[in-house]
């Protein structure tokens, strides 16, 4: 099979599509990430190392990172166990749960801190049993890392569920009758087979818990030296006419983009060749 | 291992897909499931392996029931249609899987992999991977797979269907000199008759989710029980009558049918080689058609006031001779099978001369 289609001579009508819709990336994709890789370095090359010595700036990024490897690490895990329960079994209320899976992608994740925090929050349901326990959740890390698995649960388990139906269970049959147990099947045959579908879903849900904005403020309010994440750190850094800062981050958010983009090209590639 | 399956019954949904089968393979055979795609051939053999789980019935081997066991408990070597190669693996350690999660030593997966690449005619090919091979090599490595770990039983679903003609041919060759070698108890599920009595020590017929018979090929061939085995098997005329006066009427050519009573309806089948067209201004019938089949013709005649009958000849035949398009014949029927239409009974057997 030819992996890369040939380039034809285009017709004028042709011609004209292309252009229009490179002007439409252009204008809405490439030109506000380039007017802000610009205004970033206007500040000077040392803006990035500038960045990652301030203390507030320092501590935002690395909750960040730190909330979004717990989201890839949770995810990850029930992605998989969710995406082989929904593709391998038949039950009742198979389909609502499969619709169900999908919910975050439909609220907004505004929508989805408020109901954390109708939940979590002084006088939310579970705020008695929570004070107790001696436990915070909103305006707190926990609350963060909730809202950030909500708004990331799909993607690992889309991506995996997705490869998983285009396997087929023959060679997890195989498996079976050549004397594998389940587990062995799963690590042995299942797994190494997904690998790609589950590094993209990972790579997806890395990028979106690095981005996430919303759903952290309202639930975590974005205090300075505890919930405040690399996003509301640039939200809060305009706010206060700190500009440098907010480019520095911003510019740092974008080189972590580019190179999450970077993986997730060669994954989606990897996982299509189905090797 | 003999294989005792007793009164299996599997429903996919509405689809009644197994409808009470009950049969036995003894120790050693090589048995093929012959019948039509959707007959429930392939879901016996999975049901067999512990792929699928029956509704009712139970599978036993050497006697004792296996229902319970899950498929990797059961000591079955599968061979799936499609191959079902691991893909992300290379054909040694394919082929070395069972052996490898039985937690055999790695000297002794080696020295298995290297005894069945020989044997399978893939030596070579070890560091390769399912992708770089081609359909016949994929075949024969997942049969080297299922017969690693040494199993009682080796199951074989449709094993030869994607493959092309020459190659299919090839490979049943590989099946039955394995077998002969090998000699493990094993089932091959095709659609393909050539394939099954070319191949099988004892061939089951299976259609519509029913056993229809069971037997050697010759006894399959000679003495079909069922209508639809007569049809199945063979090329066939079939003829739908009722039984008048000793003999049922198909236009002007009347075929002795005993032991029925008239007016009872039956289903006369004439297979093509039972079949003596004769060059008679008289007959009963005109040639319509002759085609060249490569080394013989095939003769088609529209009997007088019924439907058309086939044959065929060796090309250059005595039995051909004045035989032409448009010239009247006589037709001899050497074997006919009547069966009563809506019964189980086994077929009549006659013959006929007109």
């Amino acid at each position: 099979m030819a992996r890369r289609a040939r380039t034809r001579q285009l017709t004028g009508a042709q011609r004209l599509i292309v252009l229009l819709v490179f002007a439409y990336l252009g204008l809405i994709l490439v030109l506000p990430l380039g007017a802000m890789v610009i205004r970033a370095l206007e500040e000077g090359p040392g803006i990035l190392l500038l960045t990652l010595t301030e203390p507030a700036a320092l501590q935002g990024l690395l909750l960040t990172l730190m909330v979004a490897a717990i989201c890839v690490t949770a995810n990850g895990i029930f992605g998989v166990a969710g995406a082989l329960v929904l593709t391998r079994h038949r039950f009742l209320g198979r389909r609502v749960l499969d619709a169900l899976v999908d919910l975050p992608l439909a609220v907004s994740p505004v929508m989805t801190g408020l109901a954390f925090l109708l939940i979590f929050g002084r006088g939310g349901w579970l705020d008695g049993p929570l004070d107790l326990l001696g436990l915070k959740v909103t305006f707190a890390v926990p609350g963060l890392v909730l809202a950030t698995l909500f708004v990331t649960f799909p993607f690992t388990l889309r991506e995996v569920a997705y490869v998983l139906e285009e396997l087929g269970t023959s060679e997890e049959q195989a498996a079976m009758t050549l004397g594998a147990s389940p587990w062995q099947t799963f690590w042995l045959v299942t797994l190494p087979n997904i690998r790609f579908g589950l590094g993209y879903g990972i790579v997806l849900t890395l990028a979106r818990a690095l981005g996430e904005f919303g759903a952290v403020l309202v639930v975590g309010g974005a205090i300075s030296g505890r919930t405040q994440t690399a996003t509301t750190f640039i939200y809060n850094a305009l706010e206060e006419r700190q500009e440098a800062a907010a480019y520095g981050m911003a510019l740092l958010l974008a080189v972590i983009s580019v190179a999450l983009l970077v993986a997730i090209e060669w994954l989606k590639r990897r996982r299509e060749r189905g090797e | 291992m003999g294989i005792r399956v007793a009164g299996l019954t599997k429903h996919f949904g509405e689809f009644l897909a197994v409808d009470n089968v009950s049969l036995t393979v003894e120790s050693g055979e090589l048995v093929a499931f012959l019948g039509p795609s959707g007959g429930g051939k392939s879901t016996i053999l999975r049901i067999i392996a512990g792929l699928e789980t029956a509704d009712a019935g139970t599978v036993s081997f050497n006697g004792q029931p296996a229902d319970h066991l899950h498929p990797s408990a059961r000591g079955v070597g599968f061979v799936f249609q499609h191959y079902a190669l691991f893909r992300h693996m290379t054909v040694a350690a394919n082929i070395a899987f069972g052996l490898r999660v039985q937690g055999a030593s790695r000297r002794r997966q080696a020295e298995r992999v290297t005894e069945l690449l020989e044997l399978m005619g893939l030596t070579g090919l070890g560091h390769r991977y399912p992708s770089q091979l081609s359909g016949g090599q994929r075949q024969r490595v997942a049969l080297a797979r299922a017969l690693a770990p040494e199993p009682k039983v080796l199951l074989l679903d449709e094993p030869f269907g994607a493959v092309d003609a020459k190659v299919r041919e090839e490979l049943r060759h590989w099946l039955r000199k394995l077998h002969d070698e090998v000699h493990v108890t094993s089932i091959f599920v095709t659609h393909d008759q050539e394939e099954a009595f070319s191949v099988a020590d004892k061939v089951m017929v299976i259609h519509r989710g029913r056993l229809e018979q069971s037997g050697t090929p010759d006894e399959i061939l000679d003495h079909p029980r069922t209508e639809f085995v007569a049809r199945f098997i063979g090329e066939a005329n079939v003829f739908e009558t009722r039984v008048q006066g000793g003999a049922g009427p198909v236009g002007a050519l009347r075929i002795p049918v005993e032991g029925i009573a008239d007016g009872t309806p039956v289903c006369l089948v004439v297979r093509f080689y039972d079949l003596k067209f004769w060059r008679d201004d008289q007959g009963c019938a005109r040639v319509v058609r002759m085609t060249t089949l490569g080394d013989r013709v095939k003769v088609e005649a529209q009997i007088d006031g019924a439907g058309r009958i086939f044959s065929q000849f060796p090309r250059r035949s005595s039995l051909l001779h004045g035989i032409e398009p448009g010239c009247r014949i006589h037709i001899e029927v050497t074997l006919s099978r009547a069966f009563m239409t809506g019964t189980e009974d086994g077929a009549i057997e006659t013959a006929a001369d007109c």
